[in-house]
């Protein structure tokens, strides 16, 4: 018996707007607890919300780089539920009439593109964080809870995917692919190590070919790509152990223990919850009108999908394009184009040896001491024949430690190659005069010794001889 | 005569002509209520050390010539639901015991931008839940008139420190009612806005869509005073009106000749005390005298005005109210998790009557049963609202009883919620509707108690709102005072 998963993901993003949600409040991570708040994020008595309108306009861009339908006319609404870390004991939130509505988002989990369709993207606030004293981190076991409330009020965009995810690797691709279109977006930094880019998935199991959807187990605390498609697989095997052996599933929710490499049921009573949904009455109706819907979509950037397929079209290789794409240079990338630079090296450096730097030095893109103008010298120099490519790594090391530009450094290095044809004559001729025995045997066609001449060649020249023309005069003079 | 007895417009004079100071003026409230509050009880919190250095500083801002407008060294009186930096802010529950708020309310800070006194915290129904300030966990207030009888409410403790002189004016709010009800028990003037006028930033809810803060006077031409005071758009209240305040003054000694009144048949019948109906209709014919046109008018759907209120009220509320459960201020009780901490905390915070409607409300929310509640309420109350609208296209004004009876005794309908939510019968649409209402003194009753007149506008309405509640003040000629205020005062 084969079964077939079904699985539908809800991602949370926090918006990295200045202010929150529904007050003023700064919205930076790391502050101090418990001080980037006011009566309002803090649910105090008598305070009223004020929505923040960035989060408003953002997320419409997001829908519509989604494809969604924006609705002219959407509602806030209070989910009513009881926890510590809810100030007012109920989450303003979306309902049956959020910003967006439809859409869908095209992933490629590496065989072949995959519709994903969204169901909604809606705005509501984030919650403020607990922290449980012992009892092995749980809220029923501990001690004493610690609460922040930094974090409470802070603009969280939901984005529900239709059950259209087939497997661990849609869902990890997917989850990237959104990931992109919000980092393009510029609405968050999605930083999933720091929650503010959170997955939830809904996963069910049904036999292969039919079309009800099984009982839905909903899996949580997935704080990286990696355990999105890991706690899938472990979940999918899971249940179908279960299917197999005849036992039904339970509908519940499980949290990931990245650690322990398995999902672990949460309480039951979570399943029970009717939050009560009304309109929020301190809030007026949101109005769109369809000039805002049309300005923002004018101001939409290149989404990734737009600009991987620009860039193979350019003649970099895909999995370049997307390596480029989601890595953090390639605006570097792009302006060096842009200052005349060839794609496919350029790629091929900032991909490389740019990117294996940044990396090996934990750098900020933003503070690297190689400009675009720089990059763009570099590749020009190298595609002149002006640098060997080993003195270009070199040139490029230079660059990157602050020495001044390429041509600077290659200059200060003593790096420039010799292209000049009468200077590399004047060295060949040199060297065919001083090895007569090698010359006659390779007149007399022992080619592989070439190889032999063109070496004590670059050598006499110190190795700046462009290998290329030293080769072709080597071949022309002995075989004259 | 006693400071204590002025009008905000007579003490505002005195002050300007150096007959008075801002700290006799207070002198002479705080002289008041120390006479009449152990007998009353309108009061919470006194704040005695800052209303003093208010009224000195209100003096020495007069003596050097800068003028803050017509409060300026006018003591006045708070609910105790609106927060004030640093003073006690209760809502007559146990459950905002000691709790001082960090901030001030939106309207505090326009009162202390006029150079009013911040007297101090009046009693109201815990939550402003209630139409007798019996429910307060503080105990209840008593109305001037009559010791023996309730205030009305929920804002009663305003009402009756108006109406005895312990305050020149205060502020109330109005969810179904409640400044215009014990406006109406207590011989003083009670107007809600319309809604959107006066910001909520800073009144804690008890049902945000139809909360609105406004003032209790003695005359109409102090409520138009504190109005104007309170009155305007405020950025941190989203459900604030950016329009702009209507104009009420200059046509506020119009008169009545050539208006149409619209005279609610629904609201004026049937249940209403036959001295109140009496002088319902007396004020109609002094009306009529003075060139107003009567006509008879209908708006069914009040018939299920009441039951719609009772469902979009409690809803709100119990969302509202979700937020005290002593994580974060107020008194916190133990138990072995936080939700046993929360569940004991708001067991024994809160009053049986809010505990009433908040069960209600969570119910009448809750799946499968929203449509047939919540829901069919808030299609009543768009009937409501075509209703008046309709109305609205004959007459300038609608008019009932404030309330269908004067006060009544203390513990008579405490236990019978049913007859306590009937006696906010008249006031009640208009919170649906979110249009002004004022109710104005126009008479006694056969017990020497007073009746009020209320008078309805569409939104925005409130020029010719003030302009027939004026017209009403003049005609009926009341000027009495509560037996206690004249006795105090004598003293």
């Amino acid at each position: 018996m084969t079964w077939e998963a079904v699985i539908g993901i809800e991602t949370h993003v926090e918006l990295s707007t200045q202010s929150k949600m529904f007050c003023g409040c700064p919205t930076d991570f790391g502050a101090e607890p418990n001080t980037n708040v006011c009566p309002v994020c803090l649910g105090l008595p008598g305070a009223l919300p004020v929505p923040n309108e960035t989060a408003i306009r953002w997320t419409i861009a997001l829908g519509l780089a989604l494809g969604s339908t924006i609705a002219p006319h959407s509602v806030f609404h209070r989910k009513n539920y009881f926890y510590a870390d809810l100030p007012k004991n109920y989450q303003i939130s979306q309902f049956d009439l959020p910003l967006c509505s439809g859409g869908h988002l095209e992933v490629d989990p590496g065989t072949g593109v995959r519709r994903v369709g969204i169901t909604r993207v809606h705005l509501e606030e984030d919650t403020g964080k607990s922290t449980h004293l012992g009892g092995g981190g749980r809220i029923h076991d501990s001690a004493a809870t610690l609460l922040d409330f930094n974090r409470s009020g802070i603009p969280l965009m939901e984005v529900v995917t239709d059950p259209d995810i087939r497997t661990p690797d849609e869902a990890r691709a997917y989850a990237h692919e959104l990931r992109e279109v919000v980092l393009s977006l510029g609405i968050s930094d999605a930083r999933l190590e720091e929650g503010s880019m959170r997955f939830d998935a809904n996963v069910s199991l049904r036999r292969t070919g039919t079309t009800a959807l099984g009982t839905k187990v909903e899996v949580k605390n997935m704080n990286s790509l990696r355990s999105v498609q890991r706690a899938l697989a472990y979940e999918i095997e899971r249940q179908t152990k279960l299917l197999d052996s005849g036992v039904s599933i339970a509908q519940e929710t499980r949290h990931w223990d990245e650690e322990a490499g398995l999902t672990r049921p949460g309480r039951s009573k979570e399943e029970s919850s009717d939050y009560r949904y009304f309109a929020e009455p301190d809030l007026l109706p949101l109005a769109t009108s369809p000039e805002t819907i049309a300005a923002l979509r004018r101001e939409l950037p290149e989404l990734p999908a737009a600009r991987r397929a620009r860039y193979v079209a350019m003649g970099i290789e895909e999995a370049a394009a997307r390596t480029l794409v989601a890595g953090p240079l390639v605006d570097l990338f792009e302006a060096a184009v842009e200052a005349g630079a060839a794609p496919r090296s350029t790629a091929n450096w900032v991909t490389g040896e740019i990117a294996a730097h940044l990396n090996r030095t934990d750098g900020d893109p933003a503070a690297l001491a190689l400009d675009a103008a720089g990059l763009a010298q570099l590749v020009g120099m190298v595609e002149a024949g002006k640098l060997s490519s080993t003195a270009a790594k070199e040139v490029l090391e230079g660059v990157l430690a602050g020495e001044g530009s390429p041509e600077h450094v290659a200059a200060g290095r003593d790096l420039l190659q010799v292209s000049d044809e009468s200077a590399i004559a004047g060295l060949v001729a040199k060297v065919l005069a001083e090895h007569p025995g090698e010359v006659a045997r390779v007149a007399a066609g022992e080619e592989k010794l070439i190889g032999f001449l063109v070496g004590q060649v670059m050598r006499a020249g110190g190795g700046k001889a462009d290998p290329k023309v030293v080769d072709r005069l080597v071949r022309a003079q002995t075989h004259q | 005569m006693d400071p204590a007895d002025l009008t905000i417009g007579e003490a505002g004079a005195r002050l300007r002509s150096g007959d008075l100071t801002a700290v006799d003026l207070l002198a002479a409230v705080r002289r008041r209520a120390s006479m009449t509050e152990a007998i009353l009880h309108a009061y919470l919190t006194i704040d005695h050390d800052g209303a003093r250095a208010a009224a000195a500083a209100a003096d020495a801002a007069l003596a050097q010539g800068q003028d803050l407008g017509p409060l300026h060294g006018i003591p006045i009186a708070l609910k105790d639901n609106m927060v004030t930096r640093g003073i006690e802010t209760t809502c007559s529950s146990r459950i905002l015991a000691g709790y001082r708020p960090p901030y001030d309310a939106t309207v505090v800070e326009r009162l202390k931008a006029g150079g009013a006194v911040i007297f101090g915290k009046t009693n109201l129904d815990e939550f402003a839940m209630g139409s007798s300030t019996e429910n307060s966990a503080y105990g209840p207030t008593r109305n001037p008139w009559d010791p023996d009888r309730v205030p009305g409410g929920s804002s009663g403790g305003s009402a009756a420190a108006v109406a005895v002189g312990s305050a020149l004016a205060a502020l109330g709010s109005d969810t179904g009612g409640s400044i215009r009800q014990p406006g109406s028990l207590t011989g003083t003037v009670g107007m809600k806005p319309t809604y959107g006028l006066v910001s909520r930033y800073g009144l804690i809810a008890f049902a945000s869509s139809l909360d609105q803060i406004g003032p209790i006077t003695r005359t109409v031409g102090d409520s138009v005073t504190v109005f104007e005071a309170i009155a305007g758009h405020d950025p941190s209240d989203a459900t604030s009106y950016r329009g702009g305040v209507p104009e009420v003054r200059s046509t506020l000694e119009a008169g009545v000749q050539g208006l149409r009144i619209g005279v609610v048949g629904e609201l004026s019948g049937e249940g209403t005390a036959p001295d109140v109906a009496a002088n319902f209709r007396a004020t109609l014919d002094a009306l009529a005298g003075a060139g107003a046109t009567i006509k008879e008018l209908s708006l069914p759907s009040t018939a299920y005005a009441l039951s719609a209120y009772y469902l979009i009220a409690p809803a709100e509320c119990s969302a509202n109210l979700a937020r005290f459960d002593g994580v974060r201020y107020g008194p916190r009780l133990p138990g072995r998790n936080v939700e046993e901490s929360m569940a004991a905390t708001r067991r024994d915070g809160f009053g049986p009557e809010v505990t009433r409607r908040i069960l209600l409300g969570t119910y009448a929310l809750s799946a499968g049963y929203y449509d047939a509640f919540y829901g069919q309420a808030q299609k009543v109350r768009t009937l409501v609202i075509d209703d008046f609208r309709r109305a609205y296209s004959e007459v300038d004004v609608l008019v009932t009883p404030t309330s269908p009876t004067t006060a009544f005794a203390v513990g008579e309908k405490a236990n019978d919620p049913l007859a306590m939510y009937l006696s906010d019968i008249c006031t009640i649409p208009s919170n649906l509707s979110g249009d002004p209402a004022i109710s104005v003194p126009s008479g006694l009753d056969s017990d020497g108690l007073p009746i009020g007149f209320q008078v309805l506008a569409p939104a925005l309405g409130e020029a010719i709102m003030f302009r027939v509640a004026r017209a009403v003040e003049q005609l009926s000629g009341f000027t009495a005072r509560p037996a206690l205020a004249n006795s105090a005062g004598a003293a």
